[in-house]
C-alpha cells in the first residue's frame, strides 16, 4: 500500500474542467490505466484521492499535485507516462513520488498573472501597477461566506513582487502568494487593479500556476 | 476560435461542456479528410452527451476513412448571448471550426421539443433557416432520430429526413454525397439521387394539397422520389457497431455512465407507445457479445455504473446469465449495474435486490394506468397483483420510497381510471404498512402524471388528445382523491404537452408556425424555464392556424396522415386494429407469446422475433 503524490500540469481546454470534474476524471484515468486506487472502508467505499490545492476553474497551472493511495506495488516511477495515454486533452502528468512534505507546508504559489490590453498597454500602467501591489496595504472587497461583502486586505499574502515585465499589450506580473490559512487567489490582484486603478484596468486576465513551495520557500514535494 | 471563446468562458455557467478535449474525442487532419459531417444535437451538451444513438453515429462516421465527424450543442442562453456579442458562430467541439463551413450538417432529433433548439442551432451557424434559401450543396442539412418519422413540421428547414436506424444509412449519404462533392454536383441533382436510398425522405420532392376542411387530400412524390420512404434497420445486432471505446466528458452529464445497449425494439406493444411501434422488430445482441462490450467499455471508460438499456430489459431472455457473465468483473471494479425499464414482476425484483449494491434509493414503476380495464385498453400487461408482489418485496428488502407513474387522458379514460391511481397508492401504503420491514424511516410514495399525447406510428395515432381543461379538471379530481400523508402528487404542466401533441401530428404548414414561435423567442422549448406556450399560441393566430385541429381533433380512418409517405413496416391496418381492440379493453399478447401480425416481419422476411 503505498501513499503517492502525482504532480500535473492542467492547461489549455481542461483549465474549464470544475475541481469536483477533475476529482471524476482521475478516479477514471487510474481505472483506465489499470491501477487501483485504494478505497475508504464503510457502506459507500470512495476512493481516496484529493488534490492538495482546488484550482479556480479558467486558471491554468504547471504544478497541480494530487495525493492518493494505491492498492498493491505499483511502480509509480513510470506512472506519469503511463496516465498520459488516457488523460482529456490539457491535462499531462509530470512526476510522481512518495510525498516528502505534508500538505499542510505547502506554503506558497508562484504564479504569473498577466493583464491583457487589447489597444496596448496604456501609458504608466506598469509604474502605477507596481506603486499599487508593493503599497503597504491592499484592500479588496471579497465576498463572505454569508454572501455579505468584507474589506480584505491582502498585502500580506502577497509574499514576494517581481518587477513587472511590460510587452506587446501584456503586463506580466510575475509573483508568490499565500497558498492557504488564509491563500491567495493571483486573480484578486487584477481585482486590486480594477477596484484602485480603472483606468488601467485590463480587458482581460489570465492567470498561471507555476510552482507550488514549501514552508522554506523550496520546491514543494 | 479559442482566443475569442478564453474571454467569453469565465462568463459562463459549465464552461467545460463548450470546450471539447475530452477523453476519446476523435481528432482528424483537416488535411486528410473529404467530408466533414456537424453532428448537431438540440439540446444541451449534457443531454446529447447521454444519448446512445449519437455516439454510435460518432463511431460509425469517424469509422469512415475521409470522414471527420464532429460535435456541437445547443448553447445554454447565457453562451448563447455571449457567443452572439462576440460574434462567435456555433462551431464544433473537436476543431472548433464553424459547422456552418462543413459539408452536411445532421442533427439528431430525438423529440418535437426540440425542434426550434434545430432552427436557433442553423441560425447560430449563420445560415438561412429554409432549405430552400440555401442553395449550394453544402452545407447540407439532414435530420434523423425518433422524431423523424414525421418530419413535417421541420420540412421547410432540413434538406432530407433519414428514417429509422442509422448505422448503415448515414454512411450510405455520406457516400454519396462523397461522390456528388467530388463530380460537382447541383443540391437537386443530390437531393433527387439520394431519395433513391432506403430511409432517405427528402421533403422538397412531395407536393401536399389539402382539402378545404385543412385536412390533407393528396401526398404526391415527383423526380422518382418514392411513393413510401421504408425505414432502415440493423438486422443483425452482433454485427452492428457498438461504442465500447466512446467520448468521456470531463464534466458531469445526465447519464455519466457506460450504456450497454442489450436489444432494440420491444415485445411488448403498449399501444400509446411510438418506440415500441417504430423500433420494431426484436433484436438481441448474444450474451456473450454483451459481457464483452460491457468489460471493454468500462475498461476503456473507467465508468463505475453501467446500465443496461433497452426499452424492456428484463424482457432480454438471457439477463440472468448476463448479469453473471458481469458480475465478477463489476465485483472488482466497483462498478455497479442499473437497470432501468424493469417490468413490475417477480422476475425483476429478485434481479434487483441482487444488483443492489450500498443504499437503496427509490424504485420507479410506471402502471401508467389506474385500472386494470385501462391497463388492458393501452396494453399495458402489469396486473395489479404483480405490482402489490413487487411491492412487498421491495418493502421487506428495505425500500422505503416508491415511485409511480401514470398518464392522464389515455383514450378510454373514466374518472373512476382517474380515481384508480390514487387507490394503487394507497394499497401501495398498506403494502408497506404490512410488509416494510424497517418502519422507522418511514415511507414515500410519489405519484406523477403527465399528459397524454398522442403519437404517429402508434395505436393512438387517430385519437384526440383531451383538452387543457378536461386535463386539468382530471389532475383536481386526483389530487383531490389522493389524501394519505405519505403520497405526494406531481402532476406535469400542461402547456408542453399540448404543443408536443400539436407538433408530434403536425403537417407542414406548421413550418411557418414554428420559424414564427422561433422568432419570437422560443429556442429551448424542452426545458421549462425557457418554454412560454403564449408564444406558440401567438405564433399559430398569425399563420392562421388553430392548433386544437392538430391537438385533439378526432382522425378518421380513411384521412391521409401527414406521415403517410413514410413506412416503419408496422402496418396501418394492423394499428387500427390496435385502436379497435383498445376500445374494447382487449389485449394484444406480446410477440413472443404470439406474433401480432404487424408487419415488421417484412424487413426480416419471415420471423421477427429472434432470441
Amino acid at each position: 500500500m503505498a501513499k503517492l503524490r502525482l504532480f500535473f500540469r492542467k492547461e489549455g481546454r481542461a483549465v474549464y474542467i470544475s475541481h469536483l470534474d477533475l476529482l471524476r476524471t482521475f478516479q477514471r484515468v487510474f481505472l483506465r490505466q489499470g491501477l487501483v486506487l485504494k478505497h475508504s472502508q464503510g457502506f459507500h467505499p470512495h476512493p481516496i484521492i484529493s488534490f492538495a490545492l482546488p484550482l479556480p476553474v479558467g486558471q491554468s497551472s504547471r504544478c497541480e499535485i494530487l495525493d492518493f493511495e494505491a492498492d498493491g506495488g505499483a511502480d509509480w516511477r513510470s506512472l506519469p507516462e503511463k496516465l498520459n495515454d488516457f488523460m482529456p486533452d490539457g491535462i499531462r502528468a509530470v512526476k510522481c513520488c512518495v510525498p516528502v512534505k505534508p500538505v499542510r507546508d505547502l506554503a506558497a504559489l508562484s504564479c504569473q498573472v498577466e493583464l491583457l490590453y487589447d489597444g496596448g498597454v496604456p501609458e504608466g500602467a506598469a509604474k502605477a501597477v507596481a506603486e499599487l501591489l508593493n503599497g503597504e496595504s491592499l484592500v479588496i472587497q471579497k465576498r463572505t461566506k454569508r454572501k455579505a461583502l468584507a474589506d480584505v486586505d491582502i498585502r500580506p499574502m502577497l509574499l514576494r513582487l517581481q518587477p513587472i515585465a511590460e510587452e506587446a499589450g501584456c503586463l506580466r506580473l510575475l509573483a508568490d502568494t499565500a497558498a492557504q490559512n488564509p491563500g491567495l487567489n493571483p486573480a484578486l490582484l487584477a481585482g486590486a487593479v480594477e477596484r484602485y486603478l480603472p483606468q488601467f484596468a485590463p480587458d482581460f486576465v489570465r492567470v498561471q500556476r507555476l510552482e507550488a513551495l514549501d514552508t522554506d520557500g523550496n520546491i514543494f514535494q | 476560435m479559442y482566443n475569442k471563446l478564453e474571454r467569453i468562458l469565465p462568463r459562463v455557467q459549465k464552461p467545460a461542456r463548450y470546450v471539447g478535449g475530452e477523453y476519446n474525442a476523435v481528432m482528424k487532419d483537416k488535411a486528410s479528410v473529404d467530408v466533414r459531417f456537424a453532428f448537431c444535437f438540440p439540446d444541451t451538451y449534457e443531454i446529447g452527451m447521454s444519448n446512445l444513438g449519437f455516439r454510435i453515429l460518432y463511431g460509425v462516421m469517424n469509422n469512415m476513412p475521409g470522414v471527420w465527424c464532429e460535435r456541437a450543442f445547443a448553447p445554454w442562453p447565457d453562451m448563447e448571448e455571449e457567443m452572439r456579442k462576440a460574434a462567435i458562430p456555433l462551431y464544433a467541439l473537436e476543431s472548433g471550426d464553424p459547422v456552418g463551413d462543413f459539408d452536411i450538417i445532421g442533427f439528431s432529433v430525438g423529440y418535437e421539443m426540440a425542434y426550434t433548439a434545430m432552427l436557433n442551432m442553423l441560425d447560430l451557424s449563420g445560415l438561412p433557416l429554409r432549405s430552400e434559401q440555401r442553395t449550394s450543396l453544402a452545407p447540407l442539412v439532414v435530420a434523423g432520430g425518433t422524431a423523424m418519422y414525421n418530419a413535417e413540421p421541420v420540412a421547410d428547414f432540413i434538406d432530407m429526413a433519414l428514417i429509422g436506424e442509422g448505422e448503415e444509412l448515414v454512411p450510405a449519404v455520406i457516400e454519396l454525397y462523397r461522390k456528388a462533392k467530388a463530380e460537382q454536383w447541383d443540391k437537386q441533382a443530390f437531393l433527387r439521387a439520394a431519395a433513391q436510398i432506403q430511409g432517405v425522405y427528402v421533403p422538397s420532392l412531395y407536393t401536399v394539397r389539402y382539402c378545404d376542411s385543412g385536412v390533407i387530400q393528396s401526398i404526391t412524390p415527383r423526380d422518382g422520389a418514392p411513393e413510401k420512404v421504408v425505414k432502415r434497420v440493423v438486422h443483425n445486432m452482433d454485427k452492428s457497431y457498438f461504442p465500447a471505446k466512446t467520448i468521456v466528458p470531463s464534466t458531469e452529464i445526465v447519464h455519466d455512465r457506460v450504456t450497454l445497449e442489450v436489444f432494440r425494439g420491444c415485445i411488448r406493444g403498449c399501444r400509446f407507445c411510438q418506440a415500441g411501434y417504430v423500433y420494431r422488430p426484436v433484436r438481441c445482441r448474444s450474451k456473450d457479445q454483451l459481457v464483452q462490450y460491457g468489460q471493454e467499455a468500462l475498461q476503456d471508460s473507467g465508468y463505475q455504473e453501467m446500465t443496461l438499456s433497452s426499452l424492456s430489459t428484463s424482457d432480454y431472455p438471457q439477463l440472468v446469465e448476463l448479469c453473471d457473465g458481469l458480475q465478477d468483473f463489476c465485483g472488482q471494479r466497483h462498478v455497479n449495474l442499473s437497470l432501468p425499464s424493469l417490468r413490475a414482476d417477480n422476475f425483476s425484483m429478485e434481479l434487483m435486490q441482487r444488483l443492489q449494491r450500498g443504499r437503496k434509493a427509490g424504485l420507479t414503476f410506471a402502471p401508467e394506468a389506474g385500472t386494470q380495464r385501462l391497463r388492458d385498453a393501452i396494453n399495458k400487461n402489469v396486473t395489479e397483483e404483480d405490482l402489490t408482489e413487487s411491492l412487498k418485496t421491495a418493502f421487506s428488502g428495505g425500500w422505503s420510497a416508491v415511485k409511480l407513474y401514470f398518464m392522464l387522458g389515455l383514450p378510454t379514460e373514466t374518472d373512476e381510471d382517474v380515481l384508480g391511481i390514487a387507490e394503487m397508492a394507497n394499497r401501495a401504503v398498506h403494502t408497506w404498512r404490512e410488509y416494510a420491514s424497517n418502519k422507522n424511516r418511514g415511507l414515500r410514495v410519489t405519484v406523477s402524471t403527465s399528459w397524454f399525447v398522442p403519437k404517429p406510428f402508434t395505436a393512438f395515432q387517430w385519437e384526440p388528445q383531451i383538452t387543457m381543461e378536461e386535463y386539468e379538471r382530471r389532475v383536481k379530481l386526483l389530487r383531490q382523491a389522493i389524501t394519505a400523508k405519505a403520497v405526494t402528487y406531481n402532476w406535469h404542466d400542461g402547456d408542453a404537452s399540448f404543443l408536443e401533441a400539436v407538433l408530434a401530428r403536425g403537417d407542414r404548414r406548421l413550418g411557418r408556425a414554428l420559424e414564427a414561435a422561433y422568432r419570437k423567442g422560443a429556442k429551448l422549448d424542452a426545458w421549462s424555464d425557457f418554454f412560454d406556450l403564449r408564444r406558440w399560441l401567438d405564433a399559430f393566430a398569425e399563420c392562421g392556424l388553430d392548433p386544437a385541429f392538430y391537438a385533439c381533433r378526432e382522425r378518421s380512418r380513411d384521412e391521409v396522415l401527414p406521415w403517410s409517405m413514410i413506412s416503419c413496416h408496422v402496418s396501418d391496418d394492423f394499428l387500427w386494429r390496435q385502436r379497435e381492440l383498445a376500445h374494447q379493453s382487449v389485449t394484444t399478447p406480446d410477440c413472443r407469446t404470439q406474433c401480432g401480425g404487424c408487419g415488421a416481419n417484412a424487413v426480416e422476411g419471415g420471423e421477427c422475433y429472434h432470441g
